[in-house]
C-alpha cells in the first residue's frame, strides 16, 4: 500500500456484513472479497448466492455470517432469483405494499458458478436488464469440491481435473474472457477488481450498485488452498496478478473502458508463476508463452481505454 | 442463539431452514483453528488499520489503548496481517496451547 492508503483504511466503513466465525480456510482471500464487497453495499441489501465455497462456509446451520437477508439457490439459478426479488419488491412498491427505497439487489457465485453452470441465466438477467449487481469470485476453479478446473482456471494450472503429468500440462485452454462477455451485453457497467486493492475494488461496488440498470463485476480471489500458496501470501499473489498484468483492473462504464490502475513498473509474469504450486511443473518457455499473452491482451486493453 | 449451538438438533430448525439470527455465525469460534498467533507490538502500531482491513475473517479490533490488535476468539492464525502491516510490528508466535 502506498502512504495515502495505509491510512485511509481508517475510514472504511466499520459495520461488518459478512461476520467472524465463517468457515473460510486460512487466509482466504475470497472470503475477504465478500467482506469488502459487503462493507460497500451496507446493510440495505438483499443476495442470493450460487453454491460454492461462498456459500458453503457462511452457512452451516444453525448458524448464519450473514447479516443481510440472503439465499442460498441451486448452483444456476441466482442471476434469476435475485431478478425475480427485485422485480417482485419493485412491483410491490409501486403497488403501496411495500415503503419506497433504494435496495442493491445482488447475485452471487463462483467463477464454476459463473462462468459454466449459470452463464446462461446470468446472460438472460443481464438481457432482461434488471436493476442488479452480479458479482463473480473468480478463484479459478470449483474450489469447494476440491479443485476442479472450470473454464476460467488460466492455462498450464494444475487441478485435480486437469492435472499436470508426464503428458500434461495442466489446465489445456486459455482463461475465458467473463468481463468481456458481461460487456457484450450493453450494460451500464462492467468492473474487475480485487481485494488486494481494497479501496479500488470498494469504489466499484459502490459504482455498480448506483447505476440503474445491471452491472457485472468480476473478482479475482486468491485462494490459498487450490492455489497451493502459503496462508499469508494470498494479498501479494493477487497484487503480483495486477502487477504483471495477468489481471488488469478497469472498468467499462456504459460502453467507455477506462484501466483504473496501471502498474508501474509493470513485472513479468514468472513473479506471479513460479511460487505458485499449481504451475510448479511449468517450464521457462511455458511462462514466456503465458508472458507473451498477457502482454497482447494488456496492449490490447490499454488501445481500448484510449479510445474515446 | 437461545441456546447453545451444540444443543440445536434438526427438529429445533425453521421451516426452510431458515436462520432468523443476523450473524449467528459469531457463536462459532474459529480461534481453535490457530496454529500461530499475531503479537501486536502496540508501542511500534502506527495504527493505520492496514491489517483489519485485510484481515479475511474480520479478527482484528481497537484495543483500550488504540493500537490494533487480533481478536483471538475468531483469528485463524493466517499471518495476512504480519504480512500486510506496513512498519512490520506484527510477529506470528506459536501457539501453545
Ligand atoms: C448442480 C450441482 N453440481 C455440483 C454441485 C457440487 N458443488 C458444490 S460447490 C461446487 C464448486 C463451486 O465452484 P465455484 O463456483 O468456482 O466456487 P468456489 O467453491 O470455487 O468458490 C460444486 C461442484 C452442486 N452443489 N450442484
Ligand atoms: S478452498 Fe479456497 S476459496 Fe474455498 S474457502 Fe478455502 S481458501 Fe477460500
Ligand atoms: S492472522 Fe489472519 S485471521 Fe488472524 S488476525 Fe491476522 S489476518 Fe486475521
Ligand atoms: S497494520 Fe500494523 S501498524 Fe497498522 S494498525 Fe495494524 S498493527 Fe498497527
Ligand atoms: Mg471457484
Amino acid at each position: 500500500m502506498d502512504k495515502f492508503s495505509v491510512y485511509a483504511a481508517r475510514l472504511v466503513e466499520k459495520g461488518e456484513y459478512f461476520a467472524s466465525g465463517h468457515r473460510a480456510c486460512q487466509g482466504c482471500a475470497e472470503a475477504l472479497a465478500v467482506r469488502l464487497v459487503m462493507k460497500a453495499l451496507g446493510r440495505d441489501t438483499i443476495v442470493a448466492m450460487a453454491t460454492g465455497c461462498m456459500e458453503i462456509v457462511s452457512s452451516p446451520l444453525p448458524t448464519t455470517a450473514w447479516e443481510v437477508p440472503w439465499i442460498h439457490v441451486a448452483f444456476e439459478n441466482a442471476s434469476a432469483v435475485i431478478t425475480g426479488c427485485e422485480s417482485g419488491m419493485k412491483a410491490m412498491m409501486r403497488k403501496g405494499k411495500l415503503p419506497p427505497k433504494k435496495i442493491n439487489f445482488v447475485a452471487m457465485g463462483g467463477d464454476g458458478a459463473t462462468a459454466d453452470i449459470g452463464m446462461g441465466q446470468l446472460s438472460g438477467a443481464l438481457e432482461r436488464g434488471h436493476d442488479f449487481v452480479y458479482v463473480c469470485y473468480d478463484n479459478e476453479a470449483y474450489m469447494n469440491t476440491g479443485i476442479q478446473r472450470s473454464s476460467a482456471t488460466p492455462w498450464g494450472a494444475s487441478t485435480t481435473t486437469s492435472p499436470a503429468g508426464k503428458l500434461s500440462k495442466g489446465q489445456r485452454t486459455q482463461k475465458k474472457d467473463l468481463p468481456k462477455i458481461a460487456i457484450a451485453h450493453n450494460i451500464p457497467y462492467v468492473a474487475t477488481a480485487c481485494p488486494s486493492f481494497p479501496f479500488d475494488l470498494m469504489e466499484k461496488v459502490k459504482k455498480a450498485a448506483a447505476v440503474e440498470g445491471p452491472a457485472y463485476l468480476h473478482i479475482l480471489s486468491v485462494c490459498p488452498t487450490g492455489w497451493r500458496i502459503p496462508s499469508e501470501e494470498a494479498i501479494k499473489y493477487g497484487r503480483l496478478a495486477v502487477n504483471t498484468c495477468v489481471f488488469p483492473l478497469y472498468e467499462c462504464l456504459y460502453g467507455k473502458y477506462r484501466l483504473t490502475y496501471r502498474p508501474n513498473p509493470i513485472l513479468p509474469v514468472r513473479e506471479y508463476i513460479e511460487g505458485q504450486g499449481r504451475f510448479r511443473h511449468l517450464t521457462p518457455e511455458d511462462i514466456e508463452a503465458i508472458q507473451e499473452r498477457t502482454t497482447a491482451e494488456y496492449e490490447k486493453l490499454v488501445k481500448l481505454s484510449e479510445e474515446v | 442463539m437461545a441456546r447453545p449451538m451444540e444443543e440445536i438438533r434438526w427438529q429445533d430448525l425453521e421451516i426452510g431452514a431458515t436462520v432468523s439470527e443476523p450473524g449467528c455465525s459469531r457463536e462459532y469460534k474459529t480461534g481453535s483453528w490457530r496454529s500461530l498467533r499475531p503479537v501486536v507490538d502496540g508501542e511500534q502500531c502506527i495504527r493505520c488499520g492496514v491489517c483489519w482491513l485485510y484481515c479475511p475473517d474480520a479478527a482484528i479490533d481497537r484495543s483500550e489503548d488504540g493500537h490494533f490488535q487480533a481478536d483471538l476468539d475468531y483469528c485463524k492464525g493466517c499471518g495476512i496481517c504480519a504480512r500486510e502491516c506496513p512498519v512490520g510490528c506484527i510477529t506470528m508466535e506459536i501457539e501453545e496451547s
